[in-house]
């Protein structure tokens, strides 16, 4: 992925701050996400830690519209949420949704998509997930690791500001982790905020700048990374670190 | 055995001989099937990604209709189409009765139920896999129905031969609104029904091989490409 497709000036950076202002979200009658109130400022990683079935998935399938919350709003610097500032964001769904195409196929009908996006190369972007030699390769036959790495090479063709991405590194072996984290990391540099859930407490510890701590559909935390492993705010987190929250 | 054997050698001299009836009883059987097939195509394929896509009230319903619709019996289908097309029915100015576009009217009624019914339930299952992501990259309904329908052509290609099986083969409903006019509306199927009542049981067979033939050859044709794009996009 060439710098001059990827790289965005500050100025450019529209969607900060994001706020989730007492979004709750009910599903058959059972209420997942409970007058959740927070506003991210800040363009370092964000975390979303907490137990299973804590919410954390409906949380960004609502900060990215893909449900609509039954009270409350979501706002992208002070407005909802339209069309354009959804071409602004990306997501890496837990389970790889491939398309039954080539690796290559998979990319190219996302570039298909925002013609005024389309980089010079995608496959420099397939090389820097290194996936490269398996351009031609149908992606349904690519392993795990392989197949989340095509993911986010898809998700980021789009050059999103806002990349939200699901246990995108859940059950991959250490080479795909290493991988993904160093592209975060290098994405972050380039100004793309970036929101994901994990598990891994120590992946949280090396890449997050702050951490959203869900509890129950309910933000039990928000609270810088440091601070949060050091001395959480909350009891329950407090729990979830030392492994003896149960849900 | 000996019926049999005389089968295959007459169906094999009427081949090699280029017999004048029987190719132009074969082409039009092939036209009027194929014709059929791609009505019903244009129109079972976009009714099935309807279907499969949009939520509506009475979804079930017609999905139940279509359902019971694909085990219609042909002759039904012949009559109703007898009935609109005869001369005091509805559509009778329009003189359509024995000819082959009625044949191509009944078959269509008979395959356009197998097309839709099956492909929705195809692109259902291939929407709610895809739904999530291409709901994330604002992908419109169209492109989508051109992705499911692209992603799953393996599926709908044997959706299709079904479809294809169901015309080709079809006789209570060709003879009804066809009337087996010898050339004009007779095909394979009614020639074979009349050959048998004839008595000709040789000349029938040997239709009923060549018959065979091309379902076969049409199935070993669409085996060959699945697995050629099965082994490219692993579909």
């Amino acid at each position: 992925m060439s710098n001059a497709n990827v790289t965005k000036t500050w100025l450019e950076f529209n969607l900060l701050p994001i706020e989730l202002c007492s979004v709750s979200f009910q599903k058959s009658g059972v209420c997942l996400i409970d007058g959740v109130s927070v506003r991210l400022n800040s363009r370092g990683i964000t975390v979303i830690l907490g137990p299973n079935g804590a919410g954390k998935s409906i949380l960004l399938r609502l900060l990215h519209g893909l449900e609509i919350p039954n009270e409350g709003t979501v706002l992208f610097k002070g407005v909802v949420a339209d069309e354009t500032i959804k071409r602004k964001q990306a997501m890496v769904f837990q389970n790889a949704v491939l398309l039954r195409r080539s690796v290559m196929e998979n990319l190219s009908f996302v570039a298909n998509l925002h013609k005024p996006q389309k980089p010079s190369n995608l496959l420099e972007l397939l090389a820097e997930v290194g996936l490269a030699e398996k351009q031609h390769m149908p992606a349904r036959r690519l392993s795990g690791g392989e197949k989340q790495r095509l993911c986010l090479a898809r998700a980021l063709v789009s050059q999103p500001e806002l990349l939200l991405l699901d246990e995108p590194t859940a059950s991959l072996d250490p080479y795909s982790v290493q991988m993904i984290e160093t592209l975060l990391i290098k994405l972050q540099h380039q100004n793309t905020k970036i929101i994901f859930i994990t598990h891994d407490l120590n992946q949280a510890r090396r890449l997050a700048e702050d951490i959203i701590f869900v509890h129950k559909g309910r933000l039990e935390v928000f609270q810088p990374a440091d601070s949060f492993f050091e001395k959480p705010d909350s009891e329950f987190a407090k729990a979830f670190i030392e492994g003896r929250l149960i849900f | 055995m000996q019926l049999f054997s005389d089968s295959f050698i007459t169906a094999f001299y009427l081949i090699i001989s280029g017999d004048p009836d029987l190719f132009e009883i074969i082409f039009l059987s092939v036209q009027v099937s194929l014709t059929s097939l791609l009505g019903s195509v244009i129109i079972g394929l976009p009714l099935g990604a309807f279907l499969a896509i949009h939520r509506f009230k009475m979804r079930s319903i017609v999905l139940s209709v279509l359902n019971a619709l694909m085990g219609m019996p042909p002759v039904v289908v012949g009559l109703i189409v007898y009935l609109y097309l005869s001369r005091s029915g509805p559509l009778g100015f329009l003189s359509l009765l024995y000819t082959p576009t009625a044949m191509i009217i009944a078959q269509m009624l008979l395959v356009i139920p197998i097309i839709a019914a099956l492909s929705a339930q195809i692109i259902e299952d291939l929407h709610s896999e895809y739904n999530d992501l291409f709901r994330s990259l604002n992908v419109s309904t169209t492109r989508a129905v051109f992705a499911y329908i692209y992603d799953a052509r393996i599926s709908l290609l044997t959706v299709i031969l079904a479809g294809f099986g169901r015309a080709i083969s079809e006789v209570g409903a060709v003879s009804i609104v066809g009337g087996n006019i010898d050339h004009l509306t007779r095909v394979m199927t009614t020639a074979i029904a009349l050959e048998t009542s004839k008595g000709n049981l040789s000349l029938a067979l040997a239709l009923g091989i060549i018959l065979l033939a091309i379902a076969l050859g049409v199935n070993l044709f669409a085996a060959r490409a699945k697995y050629w794009v099965m082994d490219k996009q692993d579909v």
